[in-house]
């Protein structure tokens, strides 16, 4: 057996004279995890297609297994051990956990007969080997995203993978399925299969890698093992710059906070949560999944039902149930699947941001006056720095940070006194990121009351002046940002039982001036 | 286990099939001679084998409303053409040419479906108008009662007679044969062939499906042909029981056949059905509109009663599933005991 499984060496690809890869090498030993790091549009997805024959390179070779390829297609890829695992996973909803791990190596093997023993057996021996239990009978759309993820690697273990591509793997999880599926990489990695973790995530690069390789703007920037890098460091190779990113430094402005909730509960969701929320301040909400976090948002804005309790605006009791009575006491709410609820991704950009203050566009006549609107979003697109070539094209045509961006502009041209941001950052890249918290941070800084919702601890501590920890659908902890750091807040996070001096009751409902 | 058993729909559909059958059978006994359930049987052939066909078009995340088309025009067209030879031979000649004609037919829903990926809705609604303007305005509009013999003389092929109390002989109809056999097939197609789980794949996520290496293209056409063979075989039976050839029959029926299986649990969106399903829902339609008029109730409110059940049956899973998301999202902690 040879000490190296693929080679890839002077690997360049243009697409309509846009240099994607430009002489990019790289070697991948068996049972090693490999980490390949860059931004949205670095040439990581086009790397990832090279690997899995879907796209041929113009120049340069590969050598899989001592094999050279002048073509590489995408059954040699699999014949040779390849399996690339996309991030929606490409799983069926509909058939069970045993049939979706080894439908693909019925498949690829030309059966025409299933035999349901053999299918049982196969995911059985798949899910023994990475040492996790599921249902085989459950139906994989009623199971969790972690554990879709978990089916996805078997059905690649089950093709006799030798090498395993794992596109933002962990962009959907919390962070403790993240920690379930790194041990699932080593026990990936026991078995002597590779693993080219594809992420953005710096600190689970850290973490996992034995080596890692950073690429920008389809060059390899460096390829080293990890145990030569820092956080920094990473930054640094990947966006070309230092980001520093300053604290939000909240000064109290008023007198009265925008808004407070009191005692308030929803059955199922959450239970008795107090706080207070005053103008120009950022307040995390964090905790698990599960702990109640999104639904405490989703009830403030009028989505979840609330039994008990009281939410005041302005210190005057409000009534809130329905998403049209949130909006009309001012508040927004930016969702976590900005790709599903938060935009029209084949309409315009221009069409975007406009569509909630659609009704103010009008010209004479009561018709829509397309110069308004163009202007508006131009302004829109200006103050939040929307990279795009023309404001005419559709959403889906941005990278995922500009995306986030055309969301916010939405919900700003409606100008809401409280907004909500419900993971902010979730599969932005890091040049992106700071960018979006300086938008935050100005926001708060013209009097909005902003609460974000996050389990990403370096954000939290760089954007919140307040951090507010819910557990078990409880509020188990209210901090000053300035209380806290990376790992006090970690260890908050997964802690299990309560954190010790009852917290939550003992301390004030408003920030602490000073 | 139990609660799995009876979660699904088709325990929901037997169960409602048995305690309307209690109920009618209590009111007029004569539900249950053997001469109602011989009709019973016979009316539910055709439904049954066409429905059979709808389930595989919606598992695989399609429609089809072309197929009552395609059986009336092999049906109509192939007494036609044995009239015109003068063929003097027995049914299954009838069957084997009705059965190719409906290929053909399925073989051009294929064609614009898998060769241009457009909607199946449009084509077969297009295809439906297009196979039935052909008929009427090709083949012939007239109803045909001068049958060629074969045909002429199927009604008449019981798989056995009884005679009950009163002296009335009464024989359960052979084409029910047709409905067991296809009802097999499709069985063993769909559980045991990796044809049959490339058709549930295809419904489950077409796109994971492609990057699986299945052959969509051959999937499609194996479809939507053997919908047609289905379809032409059902036309055949239908005409041979009716003693009659009309070109103007059947096309009307498509929207109770596929209410009949997504009452079944075969669902619109596609990936999920079954046989037994479909066949209880076939039944469960069936008995409602053959046996109301046993009961007492008026013929002209048959047609309310069966949208009512159908509305009933398709919204209760669709209510579960509501329920199902409104479960408790958190799992909140006690407080301690002060």
């Amino acid at each position: 057996m040879s000490d190296v499984f693929l080679s890839l060496t002077h690997i360049s690809k243009s697409y309509a004279g846009v240099q994607a890869l430009d002489d990019v090498s790289l070697v991948v030993k068996p049972a090693e995890i490999h980490c390949l790091v860059g931004e949205n549009g670095s040439g990581k997805s086009t790397l990832i297609k090279i690997i899995a024959g879907v796209v041929t390179p113009d120049q340069g070779e590969i050598v899989i297994n001592g094999k050279p390829f002048r073509r590489l297609t995408p059954m040699d890829a699999i014949r040779e051990g390849i399996q690339v695992i996309y991030q929606d996973f490409s799983l069926f909803p509909n058939l069970t956990v045993a049939e979706n791990i080894a439908l693909n190596y019925e498949l690829s093997r030309n059966a025409r007969i299933v035999r349901w023993g053999q299918v049982r057996q196969l995911a059985e021996a798949a899910l023994g080997k990475i040492g996790v239990r599921l249902p085989l009978d459950a139906e994989v759309e009623s199971i969790s995203v972690a554990d879709k993820q978990l089916v996805a690697i078997c059905r690649a273990l089950v093709q006799n993978a030798r090498l395993i591509i794992m596109d933002e793997a962990t962009t959907a999880l919390t962070e403790k399925e993240i920690r379930a599926l790194f041990k699932v990489i080593h026990n990936v990695q026991q078995e002597g299969v590779a693993v080219l973790f594809v992420s953005h995530k710096l600190d689970e690069v850290l973490e996992i890698a034995d080596k890692a390789m950073i690429i920008r703007n389809g060059k390899v920037v460096v390829d080293v093992d990890a145990a030569n890098l820092d956080r920094n460091k990473l930054v640094y190779y990947m966006t070309g710059r230092r980001i520093e990113e300053a604290d939000y430094d909240y000064t109290p402005q008023q007198k009265r906070p925008l808004l407070e909730v009191i005692h308030l509960s929803s059955r199922g969701n959450f239970q008795d949560v107090s706080f207070s929320l005053w103008p120009g301040e950022i307040v995390g909400v964090t905790g698990l999944l599960g702990s109640g976090r999104t639904e405490l948002a989703l009830s403030l804005f009028g989505v979840l039902p609330v039994d008990r309790g009281e939410i005041r605006i302005d210190g005057k009791p409000v009534h809130i149930n329905s998403i049209q009575s949130a909006i009309e006491h001012g508040i927004g709410y930016v969702p976590e699947d900005r790709l599903t609820e938060g935009l029209f991704l084949d309409q315009s950009i221009n069409r975007n941001i406009v569509i909630r203050t659609i009704d103010g566009l009008t010209g004479r006549g009561g018709l829509l006056s397309i110069t308004r609107l163009k202007e508006r979003a131009r302004q829109w697109i200006r103050d939040l720095s929307i990279k795009t070539s023309d404001p005419e094209l559709p959403v889906k045509s941005l990278s995922g940070g500009n995306q986030q961006r055309v969301v916010l502009a939405k919900w700003l041209a409606s100008k809401p006194r409280i907004l909500i941001l419900n993971g902010p950052t979730v599969g932005v890249d890091v040049g992106s990121k700071s960018e979006l918290h300086d938008i935050i941070k100005n926001l708060a800084r013209e009097g909005i009351g902003i609460l974000v919702i996050s389990d990403d601890i370096p954000e939290l501590l760089h954007v919140c002046n307040r951090i507010l920890l819910m557990r078990r659908g409880r509020l188990a902890g209210m901090f000053d940002r300035r209380e806290l750091d990376e790992n006090k807040l970690t260890s908050l996070l997964t802690e299990s039982t309560p954190a010790a001096p009852a917290a939550s009751t003992t301390q004030s409902l408003s920030p602490q001036i000073g | 286990m139990l609660k799995k058993l009876f979660s699904r729909q088709e325990t929901l559909v037997g169960v409602t099939l048995i305690v309307l059958c209690l109920v009618i059978g209590a009111i007029n006994p004569v539900f249950w001679t053997p001469g109602n359930w011989f009709d019973l049987a016979r009316s539910a052939t055709v439904t049954g084998i066409f429905a059979i066909g709808v389930l595989i078009v919606l598992v695989s995340g399609g429609i089809d409303v072309s197929f009552t088309a395609i059986a009336v025009f092999s049906m109509y067209t192939t007494t036609v053409i044995m009239n015109q030879i003068g063929f003097e031979g027995g049914m299954p000649a009838f069957f084997a040419m009705s059965g190719a004609i409906g290929i053909v037919l399925g073989l051009i829903n294929a064609f614009f479906i898998a060769r241009f990926r457009l909607p199946t809705l449009i084509v077969t609604l297009g295809t439906q108008s297009l196979f039935r303007g052909f008929l009427l305005f090709v083949i012939g509009s007239k109803i045909i009662r001068d049958l060629p013999p074969g045909m002429a003389q199927y009604s008449g092929a019981f798989l056995f007679t009884v005679t009950d109390a009163r002296g009335i002989t009464v024989g359960l109809h052979s084409a029910v044969l047709f409905l067991v056999a296809v009802a097999i097939v499709a069985q063993l197609l769909l559980r045991y062939t990796m044809l049959g789980r490339s058709i549930y794949a295809l419904g489950g996520s077409r796109e994971a499906a492609e990057r699986a290496g299945f052959n969509i293209v051959q999937t499609q056409v194996f479809i939507y042909a053997f919908v047609g063979l289905l379809a032409g075989i059902a036309g055949m039976i239908y005409g041979g029981l009716n003693r009659q050839a009309n070109s103007q029959d059947i096309v009307g029926q498509e929207l109770d056949v596929i209410a009949a299986t997504v009452l079944g649990g075969a669902s619109i969106a596609g990936g999920r059905g079954s046989v037994i399903g479909t066949l209880l829902g076939v039944m469960l339609v069936t008995v409602m509109s053959n046996s109301l008029i046993l009961v007492g109730i008026p013929s002209i409110w048959q047609r309310v009663v069966i949208g009512a059940i159908i509305i009933i049956g398709t919204a209760v899973p669709a209510i579960r599933s509501l329920r199902a998301a409104r479960r408790a999202n958190v799992d909140i902690e006690p407080l301690p005991a002060e």
